[in-house]
């Protein structure tokens, strides 16, 4: 297991290299950069410019950059953002947090209610409860984020029971550690309900076939066949072989988060990751888009190496060969 | 022998092609067809779109902004439309009783292109009235037909969907089928490309391939590069599904057959292996239809997609984002209904495409 | 008292004017310690059947429309799911076609048989105990076997292990269903020898079901072939082989291809097996019968006793 554990481990820095690389060529294909702007500025001398622009290496060929790009990061140092005028690893580095904490929330609110659900809707096969639970799976399905943002922004608007944006209010810092711990969360609750939901209910279906499909394995029936009772039948052996799929596709779940929390954000005004990148897209401080490309794919690919993980020791096919 | 036994077999049937048993077995799920009808009448209407809307897309009333929706009435036998007064200083409107207008089938209204070619005037509905206008989803925040503007998205957002889907699942297709066929480093070097761009979030590497573009664009061009950038996105995992499925395919007898006959490998991807995929294909690309469209949603929406004044279902959605205009003029988010209404019928259709395939069930 | 009496079994899949009618008024009795062949081809009801036993086949879409099924003289049909629990494995065990399928992957294999001891020997649900029975089906060094994961032994190995899981709760009817179809030639061989060689040492009875009545020979006292839903002959192993009677026992036993006897093609019956609704009217069997006559497709003929412990379901099996 631990040779697959440290392969996995080593696959992902190529990975992530490739990432960057591939950005950054991107971004250098890209015309005009944050310069362009300001040189239309008659305050500014040409000089400066010129100036400013040797200092970020931006006058030098694309792989240049990406050298000396890739060395500053290496250092930790993700360098300096030109539009925020401060240096971009602070930024990063708060933006990511604010990400991960939406994104890991809706994760346990999205599977903490999917799978039971699915189970229960297994279990209680073509009953009312099967078809409703069906029933708002596909429309859960159908929903997109970008209607579903603007509607909890609504409901946050019309209602006052939520605050319309933002991660923390105006007084954060004035309130004590309790406080400040429960406007936050005030803040993140619903953003994180809005991106649970649109996955939700694929997992849900998921589990449910899964399951289903469990229960059909020769296996089952012969432990029934041997006088276990029905219960744990489905909850100790169907159960624990459904699961092995499921974590499969854990690592599409993150991946569809991950870029659902970017709508999500951009729409609800979380102060994430994903508002960074367009933030920084609008502002053309290239640097910063592929800081925050490379971030949030260092977090999918690692969440991807986490359900591996999960998998592997999960089934003893995979554990022990 | 028998004259019983050959003249009485029971089991004996007119076996179907797999073809014909797909479409019957297609057509008992009732979910399955009744998405694909609404798919239909979507693009129909979308095709006509010049036609069905009463207005043009960018038709300005400078004296009904914000205009809620009206609803046609009965009076006698006749659909009428009544009219609307504004409360001076705000943008509330009250209805006027009794001034009513009929509404006529077939009437002549602004010039618009049928199919972007043919010059019209003739529209399926209206007053010919500027005083009685019918807005059945209101207007905008530059008093524009949220109906008709909706109309003339629908072109752009459903075939960005479907012209999208077309070229990334084709380009996918082949560099799948060649890398599964050839196998070692040509394999390699495709997986490990497939994985890259798969390890992006999807989101993130449209926003980066979107700022390679230069931002002033026509409405053309803005229409071919949001295509590019989304079947970037899509080839991949297509390519990867196809690799897997070519991998076990080509061991298959027919392969080596069609080799032993002197076929390339080029045409024995494309006519043996690759037409072994197309169940699955066709599910998936059903499926997958709706996330293109998002895509073109979200990047008009964010405002680096389809700009103004031509109309998308996404930069119609940036008017929602305001709270203020949401809570007073819901009907601003007539466009995300009708985005999940698509998205439904898409999911209904591939549901059963995906049930009406699975030979096991 | 007989261990088992099933006494005309009738059961459909689906209900209403859909129903298809799977069993169609089986009657079987197995004897303590008896070894009892149900022979057919696939489709015949043979493996809905002995799943009835236990009602292991789930209802919907299964229906029971008739008959009784007597295990120690208590109608299993009418059992309480308590007391189905208790029979299951306690009275009746089951061993199935595909041994790696029977053994859930992801359970070490010695937990699993523990499992089943824990709920009807408790006090015998010892690694002991688990060691002891993995000795008695045959495998070797089953200390350390007992670790193993399903995927880690052989095909043969897991018919052995499911096997052992199948006696350890020590039942007085072992099921097997083609137990081994899945396995290779020289493997079959063994686990028919074993099965032979517990039931002599335990004194259990065996309902085998096969399609190949190359078995039936060595193993079965007595023999019931099916056919459609029916059953068309049964009597005891010896006499069928050496004189069987139904048209289709005959037809069966030709198939069997054989090294001498110089015939140059191989007799295959003609025809398909008919799928279930789609019955012929009358004799099940008529329509690919060589001997059928017009009369056979009006009336199902009756299964008749013409001789002490010989059944017949074919009034020209003369």
């Amino acid at each position: 297991m631990w040779s697959y554990v440290f392969k996995r481990l080593l696959h992902m820095i190529p990975l992530l290299l490739g990432v960057s690389l591939l950005t950054f060529l991107l971004m250098s294909l890209a015309p005009g950069d944050y310069f362009t702007a300001l040189s239309q500025n008659p305050q500014i001398s040409q000089e400066t410019i010129i100036h400013l622009k040797a200092q970020f290496h931006l006058d030098q060929p694309w792989y240049v950059q990406y050298f000396y790009w890739f060395k500053s990061v290496l250092h930790g140092d993700f360098g300096y953002s030109m539009a925020y005028k401060i240096p971009a690893t602070s930024l990063i580095v708060q933006r990511l947090w604010n990400t991960f904490l939406l994104s890991f929330l809706a994760l346990i609110i999205a599977w903490g209610i999917a799978i039971p659900l699915g189970i229960w809707a297994a279990v209680k096969k073509d009953s009312w409860i099967d078809r409703a639970c069906s029933l708002i799976a596909f429309v859960g399905l159908s929903v997109p984020d970008v209607l579903l943002s603007l509607l909890a922004l609504w409901f946050a608007a019309a209602t006052g029971w939520f605050p319309v944006g933002g991660a923390q209010s105006a007084l954060y810092d004035f309130m004590s550690p309790a406080q400040q711990f429960w406007d936050r969360a005030h803040h993140l609750i619903l953003p994180a309900i809005v991106l649970a939901a649109s996955d939700l209910a694929g997992i849900m279906r998921r589990m449910r076939s899964c399951l289903l499909d469990t229960l059909r394995a020769d296996y089952v029936t012969a432990a029934r066949a041997r006088g276990l009772g029905e219960g744990w039948v489905i909850y100790k052996h169907a159960l624990r072989n459904a699961i092995n799929p499921l974590l499969t596709i854990f690592g599409y779940s993150l991946a569809a988060l991950l870029s659902g929390a970017f709508i999500v954000e951009n729409i609800m005004a979380w102060p994430g990751l994903g508002r960074l990148t367009m933030e920084a897209f609008f502002a053309k401080d290239s640097y910063l888009v592929v800081d925050c490309v490379v971030m949030a794919t260092g977090l999918l690919v690692i969440g991807n190496f986490i359900a591996d993980l999960l998998l592997a020791w999960s089934d003893p096919r995979i554990r022990l060969k | 022998m028998n004259e019983i036994a050959t003249i009485q077999n029971p089991t004996a049937e007119q076996p179907l092609s797999p073809w014909q048993l797909f479409w019957r077995r297609l057509k008992q799920r009732r979910i399955a067809m009744v998405g694909g009808v609404i798919l239909v009448v979507l693009y129909l209407v979308a095709l006509f779109a010049g036609f069905v809307a009463p207005y043009s897309y960018d038709r300005q009333d400078r004296d009904r902004f914000f205009h809620p929706p009206t609803c046609p009435r009965l009076s006698g036998f006749r659909l009428v439309i009544l009219r609307y007064e504004q409360l001076p200083g705000t943008f509330v409107y009250r209805a006027v009783l009794n001034d009513t207008k009929p509404i006529h089938f077939f009437v002549r209204g602004d010039k618009y292109k049928l199919f972007g070619l043919v010059p019209a005037t003739i529209h399926l509905f209206g007053t010919g009235d500027e005083n009685h206008p019918v807005y059945l989803l209101g207007t905008d925040q530059f008093g524009r037909d949220v109906l008709s503007r909706l109309l003339y998205g629908s072109q752009i957002s459903l075939s960005i969907g479907v012209v999208g889907i077309l070229l990334s699942f084709t380009f996918g297709m082949i560099i799948g089928g060649i890398a599964g066929y050839f196998s070692g480093w040509t394999d390699t070097v495709i997986m490990r490309l497939c994985e890259l761009i798969m390890s992006i979030p999807a989101l993130y590497l449209i926003i980066s391939l979107r700022a390679t573009f230069p931002p002033g664009m026509s409405s053309s061009q803005v229409y071919a590069m949001i295509i590019i950038i989304l079947s970037f996105i899509g080839w991949a995992s297509m390519a990867r599904v196809i690799r897997g499925m070519t991998l076990s395919l080509r061991e298959q007898q027919y392969v080596l057959a069609a080799r032993a006959l002197g076929q390339t490998h080029l045409k024995v991807i494309v006519r043996h292996i690759l037409p072994n995929t197309f169940s699955y294909v066709i599910v998936a690309a059903t499926l997958s239809v709706p996330y293109y469209i998002l895509g073109e949603v979200v990047l008009s929406f964010l405002g680096v997609g389809i700009q103004e004044p031509n109309a998308s279902w996404g930069n119609m959605l940036t008017a929602a984002q305001n709270t203020e205009y949401l809570r007073n003029y819901p009907w601003l988010l007539a466009p995300g209904a009708a985005i999940f209404v698509t998205v439904l019928a898409f999911n209904f259709l591939g549901d059963g495409l995906r049930d009406a395939a699975d030979t096991k069930s | 008292m007989n261990l088992l009496e099933i006494k005309n079994l009738k059961m459909d899949f689906g209900a209403g004017p859909e129903a298809l009618r799977a069993v169609d008024g089986v009657s079987l009795t197995i004897g303590t310690g008896e070894t009892v062949c149900l022979v057919g081809e696939s489709g015949c009801g043979k493996t809905v059947t002995a799943l009835s036993i236990a009602r292991l086949v789930p209802t919907p879409p299964a229906n029971y429309v008739g008959g009784e099924i007597l295990l120690n003289g208590r109608d299993v049909l009418k059992m309480s799911n308590g007391e189905l629990r208790d029979i299951r494995g306690g009275v009746v065990s089951y061993v199935f076609q595909e041994p790696g399928a029977s053994l859930n992957p992801v359970f070490r294999v010695g937990n699993q048989i523990k499992e089943s001891l824990k709920l009807h020997k408790p006090e015998k649900a010892t690694n002991e105990e688990v060691i002891r029975l993995l000795k008695l089906v045959g495998i070797p060094a089953p200390e350390s076997r007992i670790k193993n994961y399903p995927f880690e032994l052989s095909g043969g190995m897991q018919q052995r292990v499911v096997i052992a899981m199948a006696l350890a709760s020590e039942p007085k009817l072992l099921v097997a269903d083609e137990p081994t179809t899945a396995l290779d030639v020289t493997i079959q061989a063994q686990i028919l020898e074993l099965l032979h060689d517990l039931k002599q040492r335990l004194g259990m009875a065996i309902l085998l079901i096969t399609h190949n009545l190359g078995i039936v020979g060595d193993m079965a006292d007595r023999v019931a072939v099916m056919y459609a839903g029916q059953i068309v002959e049964l009597s005891p192993a010896k006499e069928l082989l050496r004189r069987p009677l139904h048209p289709y026992t005959k037809a069966l036993m030709n198939a069997v291809p054989k090294l001498a006897g110089g015939a140059n093609r191989l007799s295959a019956i003609p025809g398909n097996v008919p799928r279930i609704g789609n019955f012929p009217p009358g004799c099940r069997f008529a329509p690919r019968c060589p001997i059928a006559k017009s009369e056979c497709s009006e009336k199902i003929p009756e299964l008749v006793e013409i001789e002490p412990g010989r059944f017949v379901r074919c009034p020209f099996w003369k």
